[in-house]
C-alpha cells in the first residue's frame, strides 16, 4: 500500500522527485564540509533561498495560466527606492511601504491589461517593463548607491533580522498554497492555463483572472525587494533584476509547473527553490568556482526540464524523443513491478 | 415524445421561440433571419453543412454571441441574452463542440466548474468534499458510469468526457434548454450510446429540450424528435423525425446544393 503511493506520487507530481534531490544535496554538501551544516550558515542559506522561494510563488501564479513575468526582478529593485524617494517626499516609512506595495501592484496590473486587452504576449509586455523599469530606477537614482528608508522594528521586520526573509517567503509560501489550492479563484488560475475558452464558457472571468495573477506576481516581487534592501543595507541601481527572475522561474519549473500553463505547485516552486539555495550555499562553501557553478545550475536545470516535459509525453501516451524511450522504460518498469499488487486487489 | 405530450405542448407556448434572427461578421452575412422554436422535452436536431450558420445560431441561443437583430421568446416572454450569466440564468446550458472541459481538473472540479461550493463566506474557500459526495452521487443519478470523479478528465475516453460534459450542463434543476454541439463527434459506436441514453434520460426524466447540432444525419435520427435543416443562414425544413427518413433529407439536402451551385454559376 505504502509502496502504491510512493509511485503514484512519484508518477503525478515532481515535489516529491525534487525533494528527493534537496535532501541527497544537503547530504553531500554536509558530509563534504563540517561547515554547511553550522548554525551560521543556516542564515546564509536561508538569505539565498528566501527571495528565490517568494519570486518562484509569485511566477507559479502567471506560469499557470501560461503567461510569464519578466519583470518581477525590475520590481524588485525599484520597490525599496520608491520606499526611498516617498520618504524623501514627506511620507512616513510606514505609509512609504504600503503605497509601495500599491505601486508595485499597479505595475502588474498595467503588466495584465496590456497583456489581456491589447493582446500582446506577457514575454513581450513584461520585457518592456524590464527595460522601461531599469530606466525609471537608473534616471531617479542617478545611478547611485544608496541606503533603505528607515530602520529599527520595520527594517528588522522586513528583512532586517537574519531569518525574517525565510519567515517571510514561508509564509508567502503557504499563503500562495491556500490561494492556489483551496479558493475559487486558485481553481480558476488552472481552469484558465489549462483551458482558456472552456473557462471563458463556464463564465469565468479570464481577464480578470490574468489581471489579479500579474497583479499579486508584482506585489510580491516589490515586497521582496523590500525584504531583501532592509536585509543587504544598501540599494543598488544596476542590480539586475532578470537573475533573480530567472531563478524563481527556475524554482517553479524545477518543481514542476509547467510552462505551458494548465499545471502549477507553490509546494514546488518552494521545494525547488530550496534546492537552488542550496545548490548555491553549497557550492560556495566546497570552494567551486563561480564559473563551474552556473555551468552546473545550468545543466540541472535543462535536466530537469527534459524530466518534466518527457515524463509528461510519456503519460500522455504522446511518445517523446530519445529520452522518452528511457522515461517509458522507467515507467513501464515501475508498472511491471505493480501488476502482482493489482491483481491481487482486482 | 408520446402523442399526449405532443398534443400538451401543443396548445402551450413552445420553452423557446426565435424569429428573424441575424449576425453578421464583418461582411459575412453568417445568419439571414432564422425561425426556429423549441417544445417542451422535446429534443430537436438542427443539420446543416459546414457554414451554414448552425453554430452561431447555437452561440446566440446561449448568449456567447449577441445577434444583429430578431427576437428571442422564452416561454412566450421576449428575452434578450448579452451573456452566457444571463442565458444561464434563464435555464439555459450549452455543451460546446470543444467540450469545455479542463483537461487538468478532476472530474468533480470540471462539474462545478465556475459553481464551485464554497465555505468562508468572501473568501470563497473551496468545498472539495462536498463538490466530491455531491459529484459523486450525481454521476450515479444520471447513471454515468467512470472509474472515480477525482481523476482529471484527460485520464478519460472521449464518450466519458462527453458524458461528464452533458452531466455538467444539467446538473442544475432549473436547466430548461441544454444545446449540444455535435455530442457524437467522433465517437464509436459504445461510446455513443452511452451519450444517446443519457441525452433521452435527461429529456424524457429531467423534462429538459434539447437542441442538438450536428452535420451526421444517423446521429440526428438516433437522437430527436424532430429535424430542422439551416442553409445559407435560413432554417429551409422543418420535420418531424418519425415524418421523414435519412433518404428523403439525404435527398433535400442534395438538390438544394446542387441548386445552389447552378445558381452560383449561372
Amino acid at each position: 500500500m505504502r509502496g502504491k503511493f510512493w509511485q503514484s506520487r512519484l508518477l503525478q507530481g515532481q515535489e516529491l522527485v525534487i525533494a528527493l534531490i534537496g535532501v541527497a544535496l544537503a547530504i553531500f554538501f554536509g558530509v563534504y564540509s563540517s561547515a554547511f551544516s553550522s548554525v551560521s550558515n543556516l542564515s546564509t542559506l536561508s538569505s539565498y533561498v528566501a527571495p528565490i522561494m517568494i519570486v518562484g510563488i509569485a511566477e507559479v501564479f502567471v506560469l499557470t495560466l501560461g503567461e510569464i513575468d519578466l519583470s518581477v526582478g525590475e520590481v524588485y529593485v525599484l520597490s525599496p527606492f520608491l520606499v526611498v524617494y516617498l520618504k524623501d517626499a514627506g511620507l512616513g516609512v510606514v505609509a512609504g511601504t504600503i503605497v509601495t506595495l500599491l505601486i508595485c501592484a499597479a505595475i502588474g496590473c498595467i503588466n495584465g491589461l496590456i497583456t489581456v486587452h491589447l493582446g500582446v504576449p506577457s514575454f513581450i509586455t513584461t520585457l518592456g517593463t524590464v527595460f522601461a523599469l531599469q530606466g525609471i530606477v537608473l534616471l531617479s537614482s542617478n545611478g547611485i548607491q544608496i541606503n533603505p528608508a528607515g530602520a529599527g522594528t520595520i527594517a528588522n521586520v522586513l528583512g532586517g533580522w537574519t531569518y525574517s526573509s525565510i519567515l517571510w517567503a514561508l509564509a508567502i509560501a503557504v499563503l500562495g498554497y491556500v490561494i492556489f489550492r483551496r479558493t475559487t479563484f486558485g481553481l480558476h488560475i488552472t481552469a484558465v492555463g489549462g483551458n482558456q475558452t472552456a473557462s471563458g464558457e463556464s463564465g469565468i472571468k479570464v481577464g480578470a483572472v490574468k489581471v489579479w495573477c500579474f497583479v499579486l506576481c508584482s506585489l510580491l516581487g516589490g515586497f521582496v525587494g523590500l525584504l531583501d534592501g532592509y536585509r543587504i543595507g544598501s540599494l543598488n541601481p544596476g542590480t539586475d533584476g532578470l537573475v533573480l527572475m530567472f531563478y524563481g522561474v527556475a524554482a517553479a519549473v524545477i518543481g514542476g509547473t509547467a510552462l505551458t500553463g494548465g499545471r502549477g505547485t507553490m509546494i514546488g516552486a518552494a521545494i525547488g527553490a530550496i534546492v537552488l539555495g542550496v545548490l548555491e550555499d553549497g557550492f560556495n562553501i566546497i570552494g567551486i568556482n563561480a564559473f563551474a557553478y552556473q555551468l552546473v545550475l545550468g545543466l540541472a536545470i535543462l535536466g530537469a526540464m527534459v524530466l518534466n516535459v518527457q515524463l509528461e509525453l510519456v503519460r500522455s501516451g504522446k511518445g517523446g524523443g530519445v529520452y522518452g524511450s528511457f522515461a517509458r522504460l522507467v515507467l513501464r518498469s515501475r508498472r511491471a513491478g505493480r501488476r502482482p499488487q493489482e491483481q491481487g486487489s482486482s | 415524445m408520446t402523442e399526449d405530450a405532443v398534443a400538451e405542448s401543443g396548445s402551450r407556448e413552445p420553452v423557446m421561440r426565435v424569429e428573424g434572427i441575424t449576425k453578421s461578421f464583418g461582411a459575412v452575412k453568417v445568419l439571414r433571419g432564422v425561425d426556429l422554436h423549441l417544445e417542451a422535452g422535446e429534443v430537436l436536431g438542427v443539420v446543416g453543412a459546414n457554414g451554414a450558420g448552425k453554430s452561431t445560431l447555437v452561440k446566440i441561443i446561449t448568449g456567447y454571441e449577441v445577434p444583429d437583430g430578431g427576437q428571442m421568446y422564452l416561454d412566450g416572454k421576449p428575452v434578450q441574452l448579452r451573456s452566457v450569466q444571463d442565458a444561464r440564468s434563464h435555464g439555459i446550458e450549452t455543451v460546446f463542440q470543444d467540450l469545455a472541459l479542463v483537461d487538468q481538473l478532476s472530474v468533480y472540479h470540471n462539474l462545478f466548474l465556475n459553481r464551485e461550493m464554497t465555505t468562508g463566506g468572501r473568501l470563497r474557500f473551496l468545498n472539495n468534499r462536498r463538490m466530491r459526495d455531491d459529484a459523486r452521487r450525481y454521476l450515479h443519478d444520471i447513471q454515468v458510469d467512470i472509474p472515480s470523479v477525482d481523476v482529471p478528465v484527460e485520464k478519460l475516453s472521449g464518450g466519458q468526457r462527453q458524458a461528464i460534459a452533458v452531466a455538467r450542463a444539467t446538473r442544475r434543476d432549473d436547466v430548461k434548454i441544454l444545446l449540444l454541439d455535435e455530442p457524437l463527434a467522433a465517437m464509436g459506436a459504445r461510446e455513443a450510446k452511452l451519450i444517446i441514453d443519457l441525452v433521452q434520460s435527461l429529456a424524457k426524466k429531467r423534462g429538459v429540450s434539447m437542441v442538438v447540432i450536428d452535420h451526421n444525419y444517423t446521429h440526428i435520427f438516433e437522437l430527436c424528435d424532430r429535424v430542422n435543416v439551416v442553409e445559407q443562414g435560413r432554417v429551409v425544413l422543418d420535420k418531424r423525425t418519425k415524418d421523414t427518413s435519412l433518404a428523403e433529407l439525404t435527398e433535400f439536402m442534395v438538390s438544394s446544393y446542387r441548386q445552389q451551385i447552378e445558381e452560383d454559376s449561372a
